[in-house]
């Protein structure tokens, strides 16, 4: 069990020693990159819960989304608060631990003690900065692989996550269908839209456009981009949101005043919400790590690996799908998902896909949604039972 | 849609499932609450799909571990490739589709074989209502006011019958249940059929 009263870790230690397993890869086992890299030395940090059974069969791994890390049901030694997604994981839960053997990695390119920006480059001793090689959904995927291989598992019975978690299950299940027996792809797109690019690029902007981030070698010269990568979540975080969930949550209710202070404070709820959603993220997060997960999201398309035709990349597949949306999300819309079950359907997969009733915007499937729940279980129970675990 | 006499659409459901070969692969369209596919999958051993049109029906055979997307007969069939199943079912659904012809002729596409039950609206009690009362039907099976049905293309078995020589579909069975759910004469005529058939089961092939 984790202990709540210790002190929190230094996030930068983190990057290179986290408070994770890891598992470390050298020269027999690189990385090979989409962008034509091979990285020789790497590690993957992952935490899990449960336990494998003798037959290995009933692993299931949760894919994390672009600020997520490896911490989906337990403390986070960095912040000090739960996982970030206990009401899907855990004893009894929809992902039940008590059942199933739950692995969640840091992706490739985090910096949460997977090899990222934020990592110390073997060959100069330093932090790789924006040396690091460009990062895509397929390089995550494949250094999930080098995980799963060394944890001597064949078949994952289920690979889940939502949103940017959601492209690695569509990734898996395209790169390795034999080793995936279900997929629960969430909230989540077979390529990222124009509209989802153009609010990366504000938010890299804004980090780059902080003096002190320093051309990307902050961490050498001592300094933080925490003013541009603040921004970068607040903008972010609207995308998350919806108007209905906005409106329920601030309204246009002033913050700890009576009246507009006729100034530039934080006189909206709404505001010192963004404002406090901003500055938390900046000390758990690296910004070089930002901006190369933001851009394998961007570099994300899953048809256009497979001549266009996004049911070639499912072809043959005996993967069990079932695919969620949510009627509020405007950054992965249903119509998102009904391109992947469209897909699904062209090339005979068996899948399930329901667009769920929520006013909570694209963070409703990190979120307390009793339909959710169930569709999960229903699904999940089913598969267990065809896979006789 | 399913109909809310229990009994009469336990019938029918059976019946339907007595003409699926064990161990294929269906396609339920408008599945409802799930009730065919669990039958299906239960008694038949079938690789068995639905689609559903309502968000509550969808989220309950997911629940119950069944594989239903959330879609439309009228739009979403052209998804599938040629002779994607061996059996697309229509269950008490015809009746409900914008544009009855076109999803007959979707379901010969991606089926081998279809089979559609629909309620007959040249059963005699339909026919009485209209003749002696002047009133559009309702019944126990068909509980809808016109203003509020979501049946917009009733037909009755003879209708049918015409669009299937349309489509150019071949008839391997044909069944009419009676308001009991019991078996209307299986040599009897399509007159008679069609007065008194409470509703009917057709496999179709493609012609």
């Amino acid at each position: 069990m984790s202990d709540f009263s210790a002190s929190l870790a230094d996030p930068l230690r983190e990057a290179n020693e986290p408070t994770s397993e890891v598992a470390r890869f050298g020269p027999d086992t690189p990385l090979l990159m989409d962008c034509g890299v091979a990285l020789d030395h790497w590690q993957i940090a992952y935490q899990t819960y449960g336990t494998l059974n003798a037959a290995k069969s009933n692993a299931i791994l949760v894919c994390h989304a672009l600020t997520g890390d490896q911490h989906v049901a337990s403390r986070n030694p960095v912040t000090g608060k739960g996982g970030w997604w206990t009401a899907m994981v855990g004893s009894g839960k929809p992902i039940d631990t008590d059942r199933f053997f739950v692995i969640c990695a840091n992706v490739v390119g985090g910096c949460t003690g997977t090899t990222g920006p934020a990592s110390t480059n073997p060959e100069t001793g330093k932090p790789w900065g924006l040396f690091f090689p460009m990062v895509t959904i397929r390089d995550m995927v494949r250094a999930q692989r080098h995980l799963i291989d060394a944890l001597g598992i064949e078949t994952l019975f289920c690979v889940a996550g939502g949103s940017m978690g959601g492209m690695q299950v569509l990734q898996w299940a395209a790169s390795y269908a034999d080793r995936v027996f279900s997929a629960l792809p969430l909230a989540t797109a077979a390529k990222h839209s124009a509209q989802n690019i153009a609010f990366h690029e504000v938010g890299r902007q804004a980090v780059m456009a902080d003096p002190e981030w320093r051309g990307g070698r902050y961490l050498e010269e001592g300094t933080r981009p925490s003013k541009g990568l603040s921004v970068a979540r607040m903008g972010a975080h609207i995308t998350y949101l919806s108007e209905p969930a906005l409106h329920r949550k601030f309204g246009r209710k002033l913050q700890d005043r009576e009246a507009p202070t006729f100034s530039f404070d934080a006189d909206f709820q709404v505001e010192s919400y963004l404002r406090y959603q901003g500055l938390s993220f900046v000390e758990r997060f690296d910004a070089n790590s930002y901006l190369y997960v933001t851009r394998a999201m961007d570099y994300f398309d899953l048809a256009a690996d497979h001549d266009g035709v996004l049911a070639k990349a499912f072809a043959g597949t005996k993967t069990r799908f079932c695919v969620a949306s949510f009627t509020s999300d405007w950054l992965f819309p249903t119509s998102d998902s009904r391109a992947i079950v469209h897909a699904l359907n062209a090339a005979g997969a068996s899948v399930s896909f329901v667009e769920l009733e929520s006013d909570k915007g694209h963070d409703a499937f990190l979120l307390e949604e009793p339909n959710l729940f169930a569709t999960t279980r229903g699904f999940i129970g089913s598969a267990a039972r065809a896979r006789g675990i | 849609m399913t109909l809310p006499d229990l009994h009469t659409n336990r019938i029918d459901l059976k019946l339907v499932a007595e003409m699926v070969t064990p161990g294929s692969r269906v396609l339920d369209v408008g599945c409802g609450d799930g009730a065919l596919l669990a039958l299906l999958a239960e008694t038949r051993d079938v690789d068995a799909r639905g689609i559903e049109l309502s968000r509550e029906g969808v989220a309950g055979c997911v629940a119950r571990g069944l594989s239903v997307i959330q879609g439309d007969a009228d739009t979403d069939l052209t998804e599938y490739p040629d002779d994607a199943f061996d059996y697309v079912i229509l269950s008490q659904t015809i009746q409900a589709t914008r544009n009855p012809r076109f999803v007959l002729e979707q379901m010969l596409r991606i089926g081998r074989r279809a089979i559609i039950s629909f309620p007959n609206f040249g059963h005699w009690r339909m026919r009485g209502q209209v003749f002696f009362m002047g009133r559009m039907p309702v019944t126990d099976s068909l509980p809808y006011d016109w203003w509020d049905t979501p049946n917009i293309h009733f037909c009755t078995i003879r209708d049918f019958v015409t669009l299937c020589d349309a489509v150019g579909a071949v008839k391997e069975r044909a069944v009419a249940l009676d308001a009991a759910g019991g078996r209307v004469g299986v040599s009897a005529p399509w007159w008679f059929w069609n007065l008194f058939g409470a509703q009917a089961v057709f496999l179709l092939k493609r012609g």
